[in-house]
């Protein structure tokens, strides 16, 4: 929180501190330089509020032409980097122009905040929210402070919710049905499934189940789209004849996974692909892939 | 290439212990500062040194024993750690985050088993689950180890009558259903085997699939292991279930030793309940599989069951057992046209023992037995590969065993008819076991029919084979053999004449027409045979001599001498010779004259025209002399040629000392025991004289071809015979004449000439001892010989 006094001596020293840091619910998240941090969680629709307080590095006055508070919303594409786009942005002026002696504590609240977008951490974009607060000097520089938060949103369970039932096959070589209990699954579901070999002419050798995530960034001609497999679950072991059946139990909990996003403020989509492979002995891979959707279920009251 | 596949599997294994026993160590290390998370890594990269294919099911068995071993450690780690309050839902949803799936199922297994000891859900849901997982491993080894892995942790954990995770209602059947369900699967893994791989190692893959087997056949012997498995629901359930797997899954060795599981695991008298279900399912198997041994080893045990005790024995009545395995027999032999006769006849063969031991009393049903079994013979010329002529004689031979009664195997109308289609080899094999049996058991054999059947039955040694010379039989083989037939033929016997007689005719009958070779030996008994009816007829000749028309020793006698005639074409006339000596003295015994002169007359023609040999000469003469010496019922005219006779045989012999003992051996010719009959000194006289004379010939003999004078060991017997006659009180022999032949044996052992003879010193000195001995007796003999001087 404090990691800028190391890099200058700054004239003051800002510190932001939420109305209710003590109860709420913290969570981990990854800065740039690969540190993690704990930061508050928050959702959509809440009152985010606090404390500002200024503290004049010892026996200094702090000259300034004003103070303020922002709250962003940000989405910051790595490809063209420095650039932020922001979809939120709130201001609170904390106060007018004049001097500082001595350590100061503004409260602030920005109240039902609408943040519709959750925190996101991709391999090309990020979606992130931060608090800043901004020290106007006119002939120094700004003393500007920055504090993260993340931003979760809940969704309820979903009133339709098919299976996924498909029918694969090439011609007079494999056939196979495989069916997945949901369509739409939340963080810490588990996928239920089976997968039926109909017809078996080839000699396979194992068969996984892929989580994979794709993530597209930018639109039209500058659609950049990374796709990253972040399980890979074996399903079965050796070669199945004609009329078996497979089980799938796949608990996703272990997996770093995120909630679907779809066109996120039109600059950029993550969605959650099931990949199921069947690997041959000749080291063929044949495979089928499906769209799943990702939610973060309202959590329990004990958690 | 080849060579160095065991090599490298030895190095694979090795490189497989090693990954597992480093990685067992992590685990524990993990295990002892209680580190869950990195109990789980380690332990699912342990497991997955399973995860190999390129050990044989031998190697990859001795890397599961070791893999076993470190999760029965990490089992009572779960255990303790739930214990310690960690929840054992969320632990077995943890262990199954493994991404790996071989090592995920076995660690799934594992903590499935402390989830079941834990109560915290029912033991069927767990075992379902744990169950149906497994069928992620779809390589057969794997899938084989991975399953008996969960059927071993899982045995003493399932929901079982009286078991503590026994449930609410009905859970034996989940607990059946479990088992069942993990066979089927392994089975049909088992099953797989065969058909991956090259064809070329097609032998190789079945002999390791061999070694497999016992872990699927312990899914059986777990079945059998439960409690609450009673007779209903193996009949509805278990059998059913296990029997469709089997029948569908089409593979031979499987078939075979799965049947052989069944029936070896479950209890008799289930077996006995469920014989239709049971065998309903034999003529479904492929056909390649031995159906023979299966059947054989499930009649054997019933047969076994029914001996144990004479309880069960309404059981197999109630159930007709006996049918039920015969029709099933009729279907599998139907069903598989093409198995061999070995296949056929042994099975009958059991089907037959256990008919003999459940159903001792039912003759019929051995008969049937047999009866089928030559209706399936019927189709083959002659069986002639040693396996089914084996098989053959063993199903012959059961009611033997059995009965201890040749007569009752004679009753048995198809015990004939089989013997037909054995070879004469192996029918002379079966004859002598009947014949062994026979002679064991004592058994008499008193009917002529029964006669009559049973030298039918063992042809093989009365006749010749027919038609093609057998190649030389080894002699002494044969000589055994036909002494065993002679044997037999004391065995015919009946104590009524007429019986008896009938089965004379009978044997005759056959043994006339088995070939000259063996008259020698058959003839004999049957001839002893005869005469011993003959000495009874005799006996009884003076109860009730007019209504025995069919048997007189008259008509015996004509059928002796034609049976005795049969040898002349061997040859063996001494045999015959003999056989007339005695039959000769049966007559005279009879007192029928014309039947011993005639006996007498053959003998004499035999000697005259066939014995050459001056030995058998020797013999043959010393022979009739005995003989005729014994008649009685010969009058002065007869008698008279016939002696005649025999000293002129006497005299003519080749060598002077056999002539000397041949002719005072004649002496007793004129002197018989019965005075009435004979008594002429005169001529024993004549005889002794002639003897003598022939003696000194021979000493002269001897003197002139050799130089020295011979042994007067000749002397010294002609001296007992003096010494014989002058005790039975012959006149014509003097006190002279014995001191004449005393002094003449004297002389000439000190002759120049004499060689000096032990045996002929020590033979006369104790006739000397004995005439002093006679002396100092007393009574009327010491008065006889007082006279004598010595």
């Amino acid at each position: 929180m404090n990691y800028l006094l190391g890099a200058f001596k700054p004239a003051c020293h800002i510190s932001i501190v939420f109305a209710d840091e003590k109860n709420r619910k913290k969570v981990p998240i990854k800065k740039e330089n690969g540190q993690t941090f704990m930061v508050p969680l928050f959702q959509s629709q809440e009152n985010i509020a606090g404390k500002i307080s200024v503290e004049p590095v010892q026996g200094k006055k702090i000259e300034h032409n004003g103070i303020k508070v922002e709250l962003l919303g940000q989405i910051e594409m790595y490809f063209d980097r420095g650039n932020f786009y922001d979809f939120t942005s709130l201001v609170r002026e904390l106060d007018v122009p004049g001097e500082l002696y001595e350590t100061k504590t503004y409260p602030f609240e920005f109240s039902t905040v609408e943040m519709p977008y959750e925190t996101y951490n991709g391999v090309n974009v990020r979606l992130r929210y931060v608090l800043r607060v901004t020290i106007n000097r006119g002939y120094a520089g700004s003393i500007v402070e920055y504090q993260d938060f993340m931003v979760h949103n809940y969704s309820p369970p979903p009133s339709i919710n098919n299976s996924i039932k498909m029918e694969v096959g090439i011609e007079d070589c494999l056939h196979i049905e495989f069916e997945y209990n949901k369509s739409k699954y939340h963080l810490k579901d588990v996928i239920i499934g089976k997968i039926y070999f109909l017809l078996v002419r080839i000699k396979i050798k194992n068969m996984d189940l892929e989580i994979r995530r794709r993530e597209s960034t930018g639109s039209g001609a500058n659609t950049h789209v990374e796709t990253e497999t972040l399980a890979k679950f074996e399903l079965m072991d050796g070669a199945p004849v004609r009329g078996e059946s497979i089980p799938i139990r796949l608990f996703l909990s272990p997996y770093e996974l995120t909630p679907t996003h779809r066109n996120i403020n039109n600059k950029f989509s993550v969605k959650y692909y099931l990949n199921l492979v069947l690997v041959d002995e000749e080291d063929r891979r044949y495979f089928k892939q499906h769209e799943i959707t990702i939610y973060r279920l309202t959590e329990s009251p004990s958690e | 290439m080849i060579s160095d596949g065991v090599e490298d599997e030895e190095k694979w294994l090795a490189a497989g212990i090693a990954g597992l026993q480093q990685n067992a160590f992590y685990v524990h290390r993990a295990l002892d500062s209680n580190n869950l998370k990195d109990a789980l890594k380690y332990s699912a990269q342990m497991l997955s040194e399973l995860r190999t294919s390129r050990l044989s099911p031998h190697k990859y068995y001795a890397l599961y024993m070791r893999a076993f071993d470190e999760m029965r450690k990490l089992e009572t780690f779960f255990w303790e750690e739930t214990r310690r309050g960690c929840s054992i839902i969320d632990l077995y949803e943890l262990v199954q985050h493994a991404g790996n799936i071989l090592p995920r199922l076995y660690l799934l297994c594992t903590v499935g088993s402390v989830y079941i000891k834990s109560k915290e859900a029912p033991a069927k849901d767990i075992l379902k689950d744990l169950v149906e997982m497994c069928r992620g491993i779809q390589h057969p080894l794997r899938g084989l180890f991975l399953r008996s892995y969960l059927s071993q942790v899982s045995r003493d954990k399932l929901p079982d009558i009286g078991s503590e995770y026994e449930g609410d209602a009905d859970t034996v059947i989940d607990a059946v259903e479990f088992v069942l369900q993990n066979f089927t699967e392994m089975n049909k893994l088992w099953v797989r085997m065969q058909y991956q791989g090259p064809a070329r190692e097609k032998e190789k893959r079945e002999k390791e699939r061999g070694e497999l087997r016992d872990l699927v056949g312990k899914n059986l012997h777990v079945l059998s292991q439960i409690e609450g498995v009673d007779l209903g629901m193996y009949k509805d359930t278990v059998l059913p279930r296990v029997l469709e797997q089997v029948v569908n899954c089409r593979d031979a060795l499987a078939q075979y030793y799965l049947m052989d599981c069944v029936i070896q695991v479950f209890p008799d008298e289930y077996h006995l309940q469920t014989l239709d279900i049971l065998l309903g399912a034999f003529p479904q198997l492929q056909p390649s599989v031995d159906i023979k041994t299966v059947l054989s080893s499930l009649m054997e045990r019933l047969s076994n069951y029914a001996a144990s005790s004479a309880e069960v024995l309404p059981e197999f009545l109630q159930v007709d057992a006996f049918s039920k395995l015969n029709s099933a027999i009729g279907k599998v032999i139907e069903a598989h046209v093409d198995m061999p006769v070995a296949g056929v006849v042994t099975l009958y063969s059991s089907l037959l023992t256990f008919s003999l031991h459940v159903h001792p009393d039912r003759l019929d049903y051995a008969d049937q037995v047999l009866g089928s079994c030559v209706k399936k013979l019927s189709g083959v010329e002659k069986v002639e590969d040693s396996q089914s002529t084996k098989q053959i004689v063993a199903l012959l031979s059961a009611p033997l065993d059995k009965y201890n009664n040749v007569m009752t195997a004679l009753k048995l109308t198809n015990y004939s008819h089989v013997m037909e289609y054995l070879d004469y080899g192996t029918n002379k094999v079966m004859a002598a076991i009947i014949i062994r049996n026979i002679m064991k058991n004592n058994t008499y054999i008193y009917t002529g029919d029964k006669v009559e059947a049973l030298l039918e039955l063992i042809a093989g040694l009365i006749k010749d084979a027919d038609g093609d010379c057998e190649n030389e039989v080894d002699e002494e083989d044969f000589k055994e053999e036909q002494n065993s037939v002679a044997r037999l033929i004391h065995m015919l016997h009946n104590e009524d004449p007429k019986e008896m007689f009938k089965i004379i005719t009978t044997v005759r009958k056959h043994i006339l027409a088995g070939g000259l070779k063996r008259l020698p030996y058959t003839v004999p008994p049957l001839v002893f045979s005869s005469l011993k009816l003959v000495r009874r007829l005799q006996n009884q000749d003076e109860n009730g001599a007019g209504e025995e028309a069919a048997a007189t020793p008259k008509k015996i006698f004509q059928l002796l001498n034609q049976i005795i005639e049969s040898l002349s074409n061997v040859p063996a006339p001494e045999l015959a010779l003999r056989l007339y000596l005695q039959c000769a003295e049966a007559a005279n015994d009879c007192d029928i004259e014309p039947v011993a002169y005639e006996f007498f007359t053959q003998a004499y023609i035999l000697y005259e025209e066939e014995i050459t040999d001056s030995r058998a000469q020797v013999t043959a003469v010393h022979l009739i002399i005995g003989t005729l010496q014994r008649m009685h019922v010969f009058g002065v005219e007869n008698r008279d040629t016939l002696t005649h006779k025999a000293t002129g045989y006497s005299a003519k012999l080749l060598k002077k000392p056999d002539q000397c003992r041949a002719v005072y051996a004649c002496s007793h010719l004129f002197w018989a025991d019965d005075p009435a009959v004979m008594r002429d000194g005169e001529r024993v006289l004549l005889c002794l004289k002639r003897a003598l004379k022939i003696a000194n010939a021979a000493q002269h003999m001897a003197n002139v071809t050799r130089g020295s004078s011979g042994s007067v060991t000749l002397f010294i017997e002609l001296l007992n015979k003096y010494l014989y006659f002058f005790e039975k009180g012959n006149p014509q022999i003097t006190v002279a004449t014995i001191h004449d032949l005393i002094e003449l044996i004297t002389t000439e052992m000190q002759s120049d000439g004499a060689t000096p003879d032990p045996a002929a010193d020590s033979f006369l000195a104790s006739t000397m001892r004995y005439i002093q001995f006679q002396k100092q007796k007393g009574g009327s003999v010491s008065e006889k010989y007082e006279p004598v001087k010595v």
